[in-house]
């Protein structure tokens, strides 16, 4: 599935949860499978800045593709990260940085979040696409044989 | 839903009173508010309303400068609210009290001429570890710049002060104590009596920050004998932007002014400047004239019902709220003083604090959710933050059992 049909289906799967109290049910349901980081990751320099509650984020490269594996000391937290990680994880970095991120706000997520939590996704997606730019640009200075 | 123990006082009339707060009559998310985040800042009646709007249509005009009829009317109404705050904290004259834009300012004003005036290297400023953060950078700020030294005076596992462990700091270097009267992260009331008296029998003058106090309790600084007390308008059913500073005259009279500007001068040269008298010297340009007024029509209202009563039914409260959280599975409290007022802190297992305040929020619910400005506090109990729920004159029983049902149904959810 293209970053766009992922973000699609999870506007889709939320436009079936009537209320607030559902929609958050199901985000607290998907961080509670989000699946576990492996400790040596959760250091400071994996933290998310301008998130309240923490956020760790770690990124391998696969094939070419970016992983991402995450965890939050608040649940509520970890299912959005979870809805990061389900948008972005298994993608080139190319694609990553030159997607247009469009489901927070038509799940309503940036509206009905706590200000505090909305930054901090915010802050989140800036940088899981630092990340990729970063990724980006080392694959393409590989390309044209400079050493980094 | 089960309700209230027996309501020993009669005395308030909470339906009447929660009809003169127009903000308590909304709803958030299409649900009757339950607005439980009061140790922030409290809502305000129509009374404080109308006097700000009368101010502007009536009286607006500058105030201590002006010949004309306005600025008569203006300066009266401004002198008549400073008499008014004078009568409520029982100070010996109403020149002891200087108008501030809230708490966080009067700390401010205090720490920079104290520090100015009798500061110097080597001398220590004792604060205590359960102050807000505005009880604590002033006086870092001033010992950086004085060279002196900040020291705290520990806490236990309840959230209560170790007085012996006070006792042991007071030496003959401490120039000052600054101290909260109730802490507003566990709602700790402190035994400021006791403090004050260790501290005159040294000579050594304390500060109380009574932000969390003065809206729960009667406070008489006389009886305290305290030599400054600070608190912030908007958390007594004031306006945001206005607050006290209640000092001793000779000691108000010996510090140097704060700022400098128009009011608090007497004449000025380029060669020399001399200053106003009190309260006028601590009040540099001009003043928020209708957030005084409204402060004033505030404390009016407050009087009315009677700080006593208030006090009698926040204790009920307090202690219906404590019984009935008690009950929530894997519920603790932060901070357990045998003596506290106005807010609980709490968690529930290891549910993170913003998560359960977001829940209840849905709920429409209002509660606070983090450090408080309170981050040594969190430190000491080594957790991210806290649930508070803090009281009003206007809270109800029923409040606090939305509270409950609330927390069950996040917790179940979070789980």
């Amino acid at each position: 599935m293209t970053i766009k049909e992922k973000q699609d289906e999870l506007i889709s799967d939320f436009s079936f949860l009537e209320n607030w109290m559902d929609k958050y049910e199901h985000i607290i349901q998907l961080g509670k499978e989000l699946p576990l980081i492996d400790e040596k990751y959760k250091t400071p320099d994996h933290l998310i800045k301008g998130c309240q509650s923490q956020v760790w984020l770690h990124t391998d490269m696969q094939d070419g593709k970016l992983i991402f594996t995450a965890d939050s000391d608040a649940v509520i937290t970890k299912g959005l990260v979870s809805l990061m990680i389900t948008v972005f994880s298994g993608h080139t970095p190319k694609e990553i940085a030159e997607s247009e991120i469009y489901f927070i706000d038509a799940i309503g997520l940036s509206s009905h979040l706590s200000p505090t939590r909305s930054n901090g996704l915010l802050s989140m997606l800036k940088q899981v696409k630092l990340y990729a730019i970063a990724y980006e640009a080392k694959s393409q200075s590989q390309k044209n044989g400079k050493e980094l | 839903m089960q309700h209230v123990p027996d309501i020993t006082v009669p005395a308030i009339d909470v339906e009447k009173i929660r009809k003169d707060f127009p903000l308590l009559q909304e709803k958030v998310y299409g649900l009757p508010l339950v607005y439980l985040d009061n140790a922030a800042t409290t809502q305000k009646p129509q009374i404080v309303l109308d006097t700000l709007m009368h101010y502007y249509i009536h009286l607006n005009s500058n105030v201590h400068r002006g010949v004309h009829h306005l600025s008569q009317e203006a300066t009266a109404a401004y002198e008549d609210s400073r008499k008014t705050v004078a009568s409520f904290l029982n100070a010996r004259k109403s020149e002891e009290i200087i108008f501030t834009k809230g708490t966080t300012d009067s700390i401010n004003l205090v720490a920079y001429s104290f520090g100015r005036g009798e500061i110097k290297p080597g001398d220590v400023v004792l604060v205590s570890a359960m102050e807000h953060h505005s009880n604590i950078v002033p006086w870092q700020m001033m010992c950086e710049d004085r060279g002196a030294e900040l020291k705290v005076i520990p806490m236990d596992e309840n959230g209560e002060l170790i007085m012996s462990a006070f006792t042991e700091l007071l030496t003959d270097k401490v120039k000052i104590i600054a101290l909260t009267y109730v802490s507003n992260s566990l709602g700790t009331v402190n035994p400021v009596r006791d403090i004050i008296a260790q501290a005159h029998a040294r000579n050594i003058p304390v500060l109380l920050d009574a932000a969390q106090a003065v809206q729960h309790m009667p406070v008489d600084v006389q009886e305290l004998d305290v030599d400054f007390l600070v608190f912030s308008g908007h958390k007594i059913y004031g306006p945001t932007g206005t607050g006290v500073l209640y000092g001793k005259e000779e000691w108000l009279d010996r510090l140097p002014p704060y700022q400098g500007g128009g009011d608090m001068i007497k004449t000025v040269t380029f060669a020399k400047t001399i200053y106003n008298v009190l309260p006028y010297k601590f009040e540099a340009g001009t003043p928020d004239i209708s957030g005084a007024i409204a402060l004033a029509a505030a404390i009016k209202y407050v009087q009315q019902i009677g700080v006593e009563n208030i006090q009698a039914w926040e204790e009920q409260l307090v202690e219906y709220a404590a019984q009935q959280l008690q009950q929530i599975e894997g519920l603790r409290f932060i901070g357990n003083a045998k003596h506290r007022s106005g807010a609980i802190s709490f968690l529930v297992d290891d549910i993170h604090p913003y998560d359960l305040g977001e829940l209840l929020d849905k709920q429409g619910i209002a509660i606070r959710t983090g450090h408080h400005c309170a981050e040594p506090v969190m430190g000491f109990f080594c957790i991210p933050g806290t649930v508070r729920a803090s009281f009003a004159m206007y809270t109800t029983f029923e409040d606090i059992d939305r509270l409950v049902a609330g927390i069950k149904k996040a917790a179940a959810m979070l789980r």
